[in-house]
């Protein structure tokens, strides 16, 4: 019951704290002083205060796409075990809708940039699509070479499965399945070197466009659906990357929270030493990620 | 020992990815250079220490580590070769058909009558593989120079598969086998440079027709 407690707190409460600690490290290697770590919350608390403009031409489906949005990648941090602990909702198979929740996210983000005739925003959906289409299968060949070592098809059995002996005897695989989830871990999130989250009204952009019309409420629920994103499939990465267990269960947890926000340490690196790469060379470099994937999973089945 | 020789050869596979993927000259050139030197360090990880190993080790490590990456960027240099390595077919496809290759060479490997000791290791799959991608680095590519890269690469699967009868292989015909390689890129090389001081491209698909001054 405290698991299940502590699961649904730090899904609620942890995510802005890692775009904070994002920002921070980026503002470190510029060499400035950086927002406070807590700026995302205060972003989220004055954008919840704000009134919403909703253009006439939209309909329901704009105000709708937030909220299914939120609630889909809320559904799916219910599904994800964070570290040694088993989700709260668990059963046979959940590795799917865990996927497909993400495919709904993004449908209804893609559909409300859509419905409100801007071309500009029209371009921001056809990239998104795009490049899902190239990150899908990543995660979903990764899933699914965890499913067969661990054989089950239970998101909790799957990722708390990894342990430090199994690293040792398939080293390979899980290096390439890690390496793998972390572009996949980029990609979804839009960070660089796939998109800039930063910038505003750039042709080079992905995810910003498609939420430019939102504002006030809707636009906090977008940005909070983001960092809830961040924070669920970092879980996926560190329950591969890391697994350690301490024996007891509240230091699991405290493993977790730390490892997630040297994750956040770790993108905010990347990004900091990285350009973002040419609109041609995304493709690439996801193919290339679905590749890896493919080459673990072949490398189990042998 | 052998399954860190097995994730030596996972790395060698996914160099001949990488080399497939990428776009830069000078990148696959380094790259086929760490390939080579990672095929050095293999022979120590599966045979008993001895001073002919130890050699045969160092020698490798030299010639394909060292020597030829620095001769074959020497010819870039000279022959003043644009980075880019132009290929016929873009790079998504030949990184999928190089995919493609690799999942192949372990299915075959499978179906092959491989003695016991031999089954559970990744050499043959690794070798064929190494060897497929070779050839479509030889195969795709526009420039006489990644040509040159590609027949590297086909050789080091050659001689993955050579690491198997490392017992009955003397140390002569290893060594006869690096400097007939040598002797190759040196040529190569300097066919190189004649390409570009003749025709001021080196662009193969522009090299079949014939025509009289």
């Amino acid at each position: 019951m405290t698991d299940i407690i502590i699961h649904c707190l730090i899904a609620l409460l942890l995510p802005p704290l890692l775009l904070g600690v994002i920002t921070k490290t980026k503002a470190a290697f510029a060499g400035r002083v950086g927002a406070p770590f807590f700026q995302p919350y205060y972003d989220l608390l004055k954008l919840m205060r704000k009134g919403s403009v909703f253009s006439t031409t939209t309909t329901w489906v704009f105000k709708a796409g937030p909220l299914v949005t939120l609630a889909a990648i809320l559904v799916a941090a219910l599904l994800v075990p964070l570290g040694r602990h088993h989700a709260p909702i668990s059963f046979q198979g959940d590795m799917v809708l865990f996927a497909y929740l993400f495919g709904l996210a993004r449908f209804f983000t893609a559909i409300a940039a859509l419905d409100t005739g801007s071309s500009f925003e029209g371009m921001g959906a056809a990239r998104e699509v795009t490049f899902s289409c190239l990150t899908e299968p990543t995660l979903f060949i990764a899933l699914i070479t965890l499913a067969r070592m661990s054989r089950s098809l239970q998101l909790s059995t799957l990722l708390t499965y990894p342990t430090p002996a199994i690293w040792l005897a398939a080293g390979a695989s899980m290096l390439l399945l890690v390496v793998a989830l972390f572009i996949v871990l980029l990609a979804e999130n839009c960070r660089i070197p796939f998109d800039d989250p930063t910038t505003h009204l750039e042709l080079t952009m992905i995810h910003e466009v498609m939420v430019l019309d939102h504002s006030g409420p809707a636009f906090g629920v977008i940005l909070y659906g983001a960092a809830l994103k961040l924070l669920v499939l970092g879980a996926i990465f560190i329950n591969i990357a890391l697994p350690v267990t301490t024996g007891n269960s509240y230091g699991d947890w405290l493993v977790f929270v730390v490892a997630m926000l040297v994750l956040s340490v770790l993108i905010g690196v990347v990004e900091s030493v990285m350009a973002r790469l040419r609109m041609v060379r995304i493709p690439q470099l996801l193919v290339g990620a679905t590749i890896l994937s493919a080459f673990a999973m072949l490398l189990v089945l042998r | 020992m052998n399954s860190f020789a097995d994730q030596l050869l996972v790395l060698v596979m996914l160099i001949n990815l990488v080399m497939l993927g990428s776009s830069r000259l000078l990148f696959s050139i380094r790259a086929v250079a760490v390939q080579g030197a990672i095929l050095g360090i293999l022979p120590g990880l599966i045979h008993p220490f001895s001073g002919h190993l130890a050699a045969i080790t160092v020698g490798i490590i030299l010639i394909k580590g060292v020597l030829i990456p620095y001769l074959i960027s020497d010819a870039v240099r000279k022959a003043h070769i644009r980075r880019e390595v132009e290929p016929f077919i873009g790079y998504v496809p030949t990184l999928f058909l190089g995919a493609i290759f690799t999942a192949l060479a372990f299915v075959f490997a499978e179906k092959l009558p491989l003695a016991p000791e031999h089954k559970e290791l990744l050499f043959v799959p690794a070798s064929i593989a190494t060897l497929l991608a070779g050839f479509l680095i030889l195969t795709t590519r526009k420039k006489a120079i990644s040509q040159v890269i590609g027949y590297l690469v086909l050789e080091n699967g050659i001689f993955i598969f050579g690491l198997l009868l490392t017992e009955a292989m003397p140390f002569m015909v290893e060594a006869g086998a690096l400097l007939d390689l040598l002797v190759g890129i040196f040529v190569m090389g300097i066919v190189i440079n004649q390409i570009s001081q003749e025709f001021s491209s080196i662009d193969t698909s522009r090299l079949r027709a014939l025509k009289e001054e």
